[in-house]
């Protein structure tokens, strides 16, 4: 990655979702990926890629890990990285993100990385801006970085995607993770499963490329790959889920559920886990869980990304 | 292993399309045969032989919707009392209503019920999980851990659910689980202050009325929830020819549905109220003498699945007031059988439908055992004189409360023998 660029064009101005992503655009990337890798391995971890490039990461939503990790990433290539910390409750949506956005694209940066409550807020982003954007999660709609190093995960673990199959377990009505995983893993050949209670299968799951089950033991029979999901505590109490210890007994990743998958099975987390509600500790730390390397793979592929973003930009097509 | 052979009964068994005279034995906790073709079989060498000639056997009855005061209101009724009871009315099932104090709302309290049941009860005793923490009407209970405790279906017993929100998530998810969600519809706004059947009748009195669309506003919400949701839904108590149409059109689409209603709005209307007898202050009112022939109506061609007592006990305190401030319900363990067959010989609904809708189809709703008379299933029976008069007083009354609506009443059809498991637990 730091010397001529042996890729394939990466034909896009934004990465707004894997929706809009070719499953040769998504090799491409993953193939990046796999090559900035070895940056983050070497003791002299800059390159110059991005030097003199300005980034601009505009968090809506409070996020450690995917704000560090591309922060991480923008520095590795030699960017000059800012940080825009938007409390959400200090934003009214609409007008004001459009406003923000003016004001940012004032600053002439390079790169823009969005996350935001609202569906669709990236995509209302890039149409006000002359940057490059990339969406770090818009709303329950798409997470496509995240689908990417989940997909970098596997690959490495396994050699190849097409043909495995991934059981994605949780709170899949409001996951953005789930959306872009499962457009993504469809596009490589994988079988999908989505396993859950039915309060968290949104409307139409079993058009979106999907096989939905709602016990763990029917779900997981001969998984390669267990993708646990985050849920949120307030979704526990009564509205979607009677209750913590109820969820972790019918939908919680233990030692028993996780026999039923094959045997060595991957197991995934994007991050961050509540232990002991959709994940048992054991499992977390096991011998089959990725869930380090997945974030090491982050930063590996927001590099990946915004790198090829600025090459096609820099290409004048 | 004591056996014991019933000859020349009238079998009727639901479960079996059967009614025919024949010969039931029961050796040990099983129903060793029964039918016609069991005569043959000759009398097992040291058996009692019962000779049953101008009487019927009947799959002992599952009555699925029961209020017991224990724990909270032991007073009223003991799990130990409504079971006496249930045994003198040929009930051998009951389905336990989770407005206890504490509710059943836990799996400790199901533990409880079913602790206390085997302890203390002649019969088989299942509680009902409550579908919202404390009956409230917002957060779901833990279905998966109730019903792997034991709880049979879902309800929050007298109360209805006024979200919309509540009731599909709840469909939902008990769809996951296989659990059927039971609800009582009765609009809290609409029904305000009401005591009973809004209409001529009330306006005389001076009692608030309770209109029809009380019930069928919610109804009908919840018959598009289950269409939504493909969730198992059971209409609990059902009152108006109203409510029986929107069922039967819900039933017509094929959704998962199913409906009950209690022996009271099968026997009696609003004009029973006369001046001002709480007992008969039921929720939902006794309505319209209309009402009451389309709910036989629709339980004759099954758009009402099941009958159910809705045993209620209520007592000096909660009954002796004035009409509107005393308490809803009426006790009804022991004469749901012989109220049911009037309908029976006055020929509005077949006996074989009727023992369906009092024992074999309100077992296979909520999945328990029972309801039927096939070999090698639980003895669970009653032997019934179909045509012996009796009047109901109020000192023969087992119940530990006396809240009955049929005080005085003249039935015909006796409960003469119950076996719950092959052992006698009521004999008259």
């Amino acid at each position: 990655m730091n010397t001529a660029p042996a890729f394939p064009p990466f034909p896009h101005r934004h990465l707004l979702g894997i929706r809009s992503l070719s499953p040769s655009d998504i090799e491409n990337l993953l193939d990046r990926a796999d090559a900035a890798v070895q940056i983050s391995r070497q003791s002299e971890k800059k390159s110059a890629m991005l030097r003199g490039r300005t980034q601009i990461n505009l968090f809506f939503e409070s996020s450690t890990r995917t704000q560090s990790s591309f922060e991480l990433a923008g520095k590795r290539l030699g960017a000059d990285v800012m940080n825009m910390a938007v409390a959400s409750s200090s934003v009214k949506k609409g007008e004001t993100l459009i406003d923000t956005a003016m004001t940012l694209n004032a600053m002439r940066p390079d790169i823009l990385v969005i996350r935001h409550s609202s569906a669709g807020a990236a995509a209302l982003l890039a149409q006000k801006v002359g940057c490059a954007v990339v969406n770090a999660g818009d709303g329950s709609h798409e997470h496509p970085t995240q689908a990417l190093l989940d997909a970098v995960t596997i690959r490495r673990a396994r050699g190849t995607i097409a043909g495995l199959t991934v059981a994605i377990c949780g709170d899949i009505l409001h996951s953005r993770v789930a959306r872009s995983n499962i457009i993504l893993l469809n596009a490589l050949g994988a079988r999908v499963r989505v396993v859950a209670p039915s309060t968290l299968l949104p409307a139409g799951i079993e058009k979106m490329g999907v096989e939905p089950f709602h016990s763990m033991r029917d779900g997981l029979r001969g998984c390669d790959v267990v993708m646990m999901l985050r849920l949120q505590r307030e979704r526990m109490a009564g509205a979607f889920v009677p209750s913590v210890r109820e969820y972790f007994r019918y939908h919680g990743l233990d030692a028993e559920k996780l026999q039923w998958a094959k045997p060595g099975a991957l197991v995934m987390h994007p991050g961050p886990m509540n232990r002991g509600v959709e994940i048992a500790s054991a499992i977390a730390d096991g011998a089959q869980s990725v869930i380090q390397e997945q974030v090491e793979m982050g930063v590996a592929v927001r590099m990946a990304v915004m790198a090829a973003l600025l090459e096609e930009r820099d290409s004048g097509r | 292993m004591k056996t014991t052979v019933f000859e020349n009964a009238r079998i009727v068994d639901p479960s079996r399309d059967m009614d025919e005279i024949g010969t039931v034995i029961v050796e040990g906790r099983k129903v060793a045969a029964s039918g016609a073709a069991a005569r043959n079989q000759g009398r097992p060498e040291g058996a009692e032989v019962v000779d049953c000639t101008g009487l019927a056997i009947v799959p002992g009855l599952v009555d699925a919707r029961v209020f017991v005061g224990e724990p909270g209101a032991e007073h009223r009724e003991t799990i130990a009392s409504a079971s006496v009871a249930a045994a003198a009315g040929g009930i051998t099932s009951f389905i336990m209503m989770p407005d206890t104090q504490p509710v059943i709302d836990d799996i400790a309290l199901v533990e409880f019920v079913l602790r206390t049941a085997r302890d203390t009860a002649l019969v088989n005793i299942h509680p009902a999980g409550a579908i919202t923490k404390g009956l409230d009407g917002h957060e779901m209970t833990e279905f998966g851990l109730l019903r792997d405790a034991g709880a049979v279906g879902f309800t929050d017993g007298r109360n209805t659910i006024a979200s919309a929100m509540v009731m599909r998530r709840a469909l939902t998810y008990a769809r996951d689980f296989g659990a059927v969600i039971a609800h009582e519809t009765q609009d809290a706004d609409l029904t305000a202050d009401g005591v009973m059947n809004e209409g001529l009748y009330a306006s005389w009195l001076g009692l608030a009325g309770i209109p029809r669309e009380a019930e069928l506003i919610p109804l009908e919400r919840d018959l598009r929830l289950a269409r939504l949701t493909g969730g198992a839904y059971h209409a609990a108590k059902i009152s108006t020819g109203g409510s029986a149409e929107a069922v039967a059109r819900a039933k017509a689409e094929g959704l998962n549905v199913t409906a009950g209603v209690s022996i009271n709005h099968l026997s009696l209307n609003e004009n029973d109220v006369g001046e001002y007898r709480t007992f008969f202050r039921l929720s939902p009112p006794l309505r319209a003498e209309e009402d009451r022939l389309a709910m036989i109506a629709a339980l004759r061609e099954g758009t009402l699945d099941i009958i159910v007592s809705s045993h209620d006990p209520q007592d000096v305190d909660t009954k002796r007031l004035p009409f509107a401030d005393s308490a809803a319900g009426a006790i009804g363990l022991e004469t749901l059988l012989a109220a049911a067959l009037r309908l029976h010989h006055n020929g509005e609904v077949p006996l074989l439908r009727l023992i369906d809708a009092l024992s074999t189809r309100p077992a296979r709703i909520f999945g328990l055992p029972g309801g039927t008379l096939r070999p090698g299933e639980t003895a669970d029976l009653a032997l019934v004189d179909l045509n012996a008069p009796w009047v109901v007083r109020e000192t023969d009354i087992l119940s530990r409360s006396k809240n009955t609506s049929f005080e005085g009443a003249l039935f015909q059809g006796k409960v003469l023998k119950t076996l719950v498991a092959g052992r006698t637990v009521h004999a008259a």
